[in-house]
């Protein structure tokens, strides 16, 4: 009987809040801190904003992924959400625009902001990358020293890599040479390096053209002769998403290719068990191109109170604050005047700081194809069929050529379906 | 000599009763049930003591059976406490010394009973001295980040409540299936059970729309009423309200007893034993409810067991040891569950499901 | 006893009303009172998205609210079934679809034959008078309670090519075997995992059965000096086959269905070697973009017709062999 009136008693206290405040739901997911940070740093925005109270709600990333779409389509769902399905979900975005001071963010997010955006005619500010990421390469540096070989340059091709890896990975007994997680997002940055432009001259995606079979070849090739850890592609089956970290840390791969968000893992799990280093995207003729992407703090049209989702978007876009968000998330910074004067990363080691400079010295040598393709919004489309498709390819299911067949069919489906 | 092994297995199998003293059959057949036990337990142990192991040993291989963590030791000089090694020095004796730090391939070293000297040791040479340790942080790191006795709360308002409608509902139809003659009777039977083709994830967008336009998201009733009548419990109500005779309820009815009254005054004690079956199965399937929560409840006050969990998943990452600390929470409930009642539900099962 | 005292008083309170609509209605359509909430339930949570499933069905687009959606008649359902040779799934322009179907097909025969085979093994087992027979009952039955998602871990963690099971391997001078990534260890697993979480309760159904076996019918069959096998053979076995019945049915409809545990131990892989017909659906329509609500809401219409031609198929040969 006591439990009934705690119980009402909370509701009729939880219900006073309510009415006290504006309240707004956030769903968030996070791989590391990130809803952590954003909580803790939301304490000075009810500080400041007594009236607005922000609940940090933080999900499974599957919710983010399949509730979150399902939700917003039947009229329902939180007021600001954390999501990497950009395009997918721009319908739903408020426009932020006339509450927040538009020079700011387009001089600051001028890059990311048309990935937000439902077309070229769309000059509408949706939302703000929170976690800027770009694709790229880790490699065991001890094991290098080990082996006695020094690390290919800058300019080095895949297929330097490639060999340098295999060569050290004999040397010092390592399991695989190479590692590249098992997305289509991935793949996109060396496809891209090898002369794949993605969509064709009218702007609809083309995906399968010479320079993406050439990258693909390349790695089923790899895959096979066991230069590419295969596990980690073939230990799943669908779209679904595998990394190779665990590998990294375990120094059992000598070269990964992942990207900048393992860096503050990576800083705490391998500690000083090894030396690794960021080496970026390796060339092909194109370019020498990773993928950005990221994720991204939304707000939705259907929220009561489109000023207050708007006040803190304009929270986090502030310089301060989002200098904070980005330093102890340990990422990249999306925001151009906090990149043009470099972040401290106070709280990093040596080795992590290092990284995170290095990553973003990368930003610059994004090809514009993969910024195109980032911000296309069927490109979760394009990365899951490349996943399931060139996994088929791999395990023999399908062979190369009618793998790359279905791909494109895959996607010409999902287009005319999304034009009904 | 073949035909006698395989008559004593046939013997093992079709005999009925023991003799008093243990045939070699029944040596047999303790052998099977040893490793049935083996294989039915082993996995589930094996992942409890795993769940104790720091993120690194969960990494080795081949893996040590007990958790083990390495050994560090306050050397003077040194702030921290430092990682001890096995160390084979050069002149072949094997010595216990920390580690102050490590540089690309080589180690610096001190004995803790020296450490004046730095020695240079190469990084492969070297072994961490380890003890029994349990990694705790993998439970802790679990309880720290959310609030668990709220999360334990809901979980087990939902499984409670929503058992508790099913068992009323159920029931009810069940006997009205089961004592009742009326047109279109096997119709309602028919399509209730038809309905057990239908796998519930199949239907999950529908149901959440229904969800939806109700009004439903976000509160526990949303979870609640979708799966508050199962064909399965109809079912296995009515086939055993069927062993119920007619004579009582006939005699029942001629003391002027309403039909509600027989329901619930001689109808659901006399069915006690499906219903605590019916309750058990009710209870796992919301307990380990995870689709329908996930799309249905999305504010943190709100989230099951289930959900807070599995919020560990992020996009990129999945440790082991949060993993299978997870693994062992979840499972924890029913195991304590089932280790009291475990002949009640057995039994229960083995006698009300068939007749 | 005390805990239940609040709901017997809250159903006696409720006698009164009860009695009053009886005396209104009559005492033989009161059963419908009775089936009234279990109906209103499932019309709304069961019948209704069924019927929804009809209409995404028979539409398309990406849009997720069925007002929003063209129609599109059959359009999915031809898609599913446009196949130059039913037997290669290459040649299908779903691959995947019937790729998952023949996988359903050959994991629900192995997957139903040895876990029927075992439980009846463990049936038999345990229905001798045998100490312990209690704690034994239950450990079969253990895994039943886990959830899938946890069967699956467990199984992952073993099978893991750092798991123990390879450590085993090696200690006995193996080679480690990548059990998740070949083929066809990965669908060996698959079945033998799925038997192991839902073995015992079949177990527990057929012993039932078995206990409810008379006692005589054995004496008379020990004076006649019966052999053991002729035991087995013709007298266990035939008065097992209702209890039987029930049970290749329940597991054959659940097999079909089986989803979650594999979903988490292999998500269907390598390639598509373990997938099964509701992960594809679930992945078509709910879990990977592009998200084809009625390319999956077609396939799920379709397991849904097999299923039921199955089950009916299973009982009337069933009907015939009690005849025969």
């Amino acid at each position: 009987m006591r439990t009934w009136w705690i119980g009402a008693a909370a509701l009729v206290s939880s219900a006073q809040l309510a009415l006290a405040a504006t309240e707004l739901r956030y769903m968030c997911y996070q791989d590391g801190n990130e809803c952590d940070v954003a909580e803790a740093l939301l304490e000075d925005f009810h500080k400041a904003n007594p009236d607005i109270k922000v609940t940090v709600d933080t999900v499974p990333y599957k919710a983010i992924l399949e509730s979150l779409p399902v939700q917003l389509a039947a009229g329902q769902g939180p007021d600001l959400a954390r999501v990497t399905d950009l395009g997918g979900l721009a319908k739903y975005y408020l426009d932020i625009t006339p509450y927040v001071n538009a020079a700011y963010w387009e001089e600051n997010f001028g890059a990311t902001l048309p990935w937000f955006r439902s077309g070229p005619g769309d000059k509408g500010i949706y939302g703000m990358m929170t976690q800027l990421t770009i694709t790229g390469a880790f490699v065991n540096k001890t094991l290098f020293d080990q082996a006695k070989r020094p690390l290919p340059g800058p300019e080095a091709t895949w297929d330097q890599w490639a060999e340098a890896a295999r060569a050290v990975a004999k040397a010092t007994g390592t399991p695989f040479p190479m590692a590249i997680d098992r997305s289509g997002h991935r793949v996109g940055g060396p496809a891209i390096s090898m002369g794949a432009q993605i969509f064709a001259a009218d702007g609809t995606p083309r995906l399968v053209d010479d320079g993406f079979k050439a990258f693909m070849t390349k790695f089923v090739g790899w895959m096979k002769d066991g230069t590419m850890a295969r596990d980690v592609w073939v230990s799943q089956g669908g779209a679904a998403y595998q990394d190779a970290a665990q590998e990294f840390i375990n120094a059992r791969v000598v070269y990964y290719y992942s990207g900048s968000w393992q860096t503050g893992r990576f800083e705490k799990a391998i500690g000083d068990a090894f030396d690794w280093e960021v080496v970026g995207s390796p060339c092909g003729p194109a370019a020498c191109s990773g993928m950005p992407g990221g994720a991204a703090l939304v707000g939705f049209k259907r929220t009561a109170h489109p000023e207050a989702v708007a006040k803190v978007m304009d929270f986090f876009a502030a310089e301060p604050v989002h200098a904070q968000l980005v330093e102890r998330t340990k990422n990249v910074p999306a925001h151009k005047g906090i990149a043009a004067k470099g972040l401290a990363y106070p709280d990093a080691t040596p080795a992590g700081r290092k990284a995170l400079q290095a990553w973003a010295a990368q930003v610059a040598k994004v090809s514009p194809v993969a910024y195109a393709y980032q911000g296309y919004p069927l490109n979760r489309v394009m990365f899951n069929a490349t996943v399931t498709r060139v996994t088929q390819a791999i395990v023999g299911e399908l062979a190369f050529d009618e793998a790359m067949a279905k791909l494109e069919a895959d996607i010409a489906e999902a287009v005319a379906q999304a034009k009904k | 000599m073949a035909s006698l092994a395989t008559s004593g297995v046939l013997d093992l199998v079709t005999r009925t009763r023991g003799k008093g003293r243990l045939h070699w059959t029944d040596w047999l057949a303790y052998g099977y049930l040893l490793l049935g036990l083996f294989l039915m337990f082993g996995p589930v142990v094996w992942v409890v003591l795993s769940s104790f192991k720091s993120e690194a040993q969960l990494l080795e291989f081949p893996p040590t059976a007990l958790p083990y963590g390495q050994v560090s030791v306050a050397v003077p000089g040194y702030p921290e406490p430092l990682p001890l090694f096995r160390v084979r020095m050069p002149d072949g004796s094997l010595r216990e010394v920390a580690q102050i730090r490590r540089i690309g391939i080589q180690a610096q070293m001190v004995d803790p009973a020296a450490p004046e000297t730095i020695l240079r040791v190469d990084i492969a040479g070297r072994e961490p001295v380890r003890a029994l340790s349990l990694a705790t942080e993998n439970y802790t790191a679990l309880f720290e980040r959310f609030d668990f006795l709220r999360y334990l709360w809901n979980s087990v308002f939902i499984t409670v409540t929503a058992t508790l409608i099913m068992l009323l509902v159920n029931s009810m139809a069940a006997f009205a299936l089961a004592k009742y003659d009326f047109r279109g009777r096997d119709l309602v039977f028919v399509l209730t059970i038809a309905t057990l083709l239908i796998p519930p994830t199949v239907v999950l967008v529908p149901v959440f729309l229904v969800v939806a336009k109700l009004g439903l998201l976000d509160t526990p009733w949303g979870v609640i009423w979708p799966g508050a009548a199962t064909p399965t419990g109809v079912f296995l109500l009515r086939q055993y309200m069927l062993t119920i005779p007619d004579e009582l309820i006939d005699a029942a009815r001629m003391d002027n007893a309403s039909e509600w009254k027989i329901y619930w005054r001689i109808v659901l004690p006399l069915a006690a034993p499906a219903l605590a079956v019916l309750a058990i199965f009710a209870v796992m399937w919301r307990w380990n409810d995870f689709l329908l929560p996930l799309i249905v409840l999305s504010r943190s006050e709100q989230f099951t067991l289930q959900l807070a969990l599995n919020s560990f998943k992020g996009e990129m990452h999945t440790q082991w040891g949060n993993l299978l600390a997870m693994t062992v929470l979840t499972l924890l409930p029913i195991t304590l569950v089932f280790g009291f009642l475990q002949r009640y539900i057995t039994t229960g099962i083995a006698t009300t499901g068939i007749k | 006893m005390r805990l239940a005292a609040p709901l017997h008083r809250l159903l006696e309170l409720v006698d009164r009303p009860m009695a009053a609509l009886q005396r209104r209605i009559g005492p033989q359509r009161f059963a419908w009172i009775f089936l009234l909430p279990n109906l209103v339930i499932f019309a709304v949570f069961t019948y209704l998205p069924i019927v929804l499933n009809f209409v995404y069905a028979t539409t398309g687009g990406l849009a997720v609210l069925p007002s929003e959606r063209p129609f599109v008649g059959l359009e999915n359902f031809a898609s599913l079934l446009d196949c130059r040779d039913y037997l290669d799934p290459s040649s299908c322009s779903k691959d995947l679809f019937w790729r998952s179907l023949f996988n359903t097909g050959r994991f629900v025969v192995l997957q139903v034959g040895f876990m029927i085979l075992f439980s009846l093994i463990t049936a038999l087992v345990l229905n001798r008078e045998i100490r312990g027979r209690g704690f034994f009952r239950g450990v079969f039955f253990y895994p039943v309670l886990l959830s899938p998602v946890v069967v699956a871990l467990i199984w992952k963690w073993i099978l893991q090519r750092e798991g123990v099971l390879n450590a085993w391997l090696v200690a006995f001078g193996g080679e480690p075997v990548q059990w998740l990534l070949d083929a066809g260890w990965s669908f060996f697993w698959v079945v033998f995992v799925s038997i192991w979480a839902h073995m015992g309760f079949y177990m527990l159904i057929l012993l039932a059965g078995l206990q409810a076996i008379p006692k005589d019918v054995y004496e008379a069959a020990e004076m006649d000096a019966a052999s053991p096998w002729r035991m087995l053979t013709r007298i266990t076995l035939p008065l097992l086959m209702p209890t039987m019945l029930v049970v290749v049915v329940l597991a054959l409809i659940k097999g079909v269905q089986t989803f979650d545990e594999i979903y988490v131990l292999t998500g269907g892989g390598p390639g598509s070697a373990t997938m099964l017909v509701v992960q594809y659906i679930y992945e078509t329509g709910f879990a990977a973009q592009p998200r084809l609500y009625g390319l999956a809401a077609a396939a799920s219409l379709l397991l849904a017709a097999l299923l039921m031609i199955l089950t009916l198929l299973q009982l009337r040969a069933n009907r015939k062999s009690y005849r025969g």
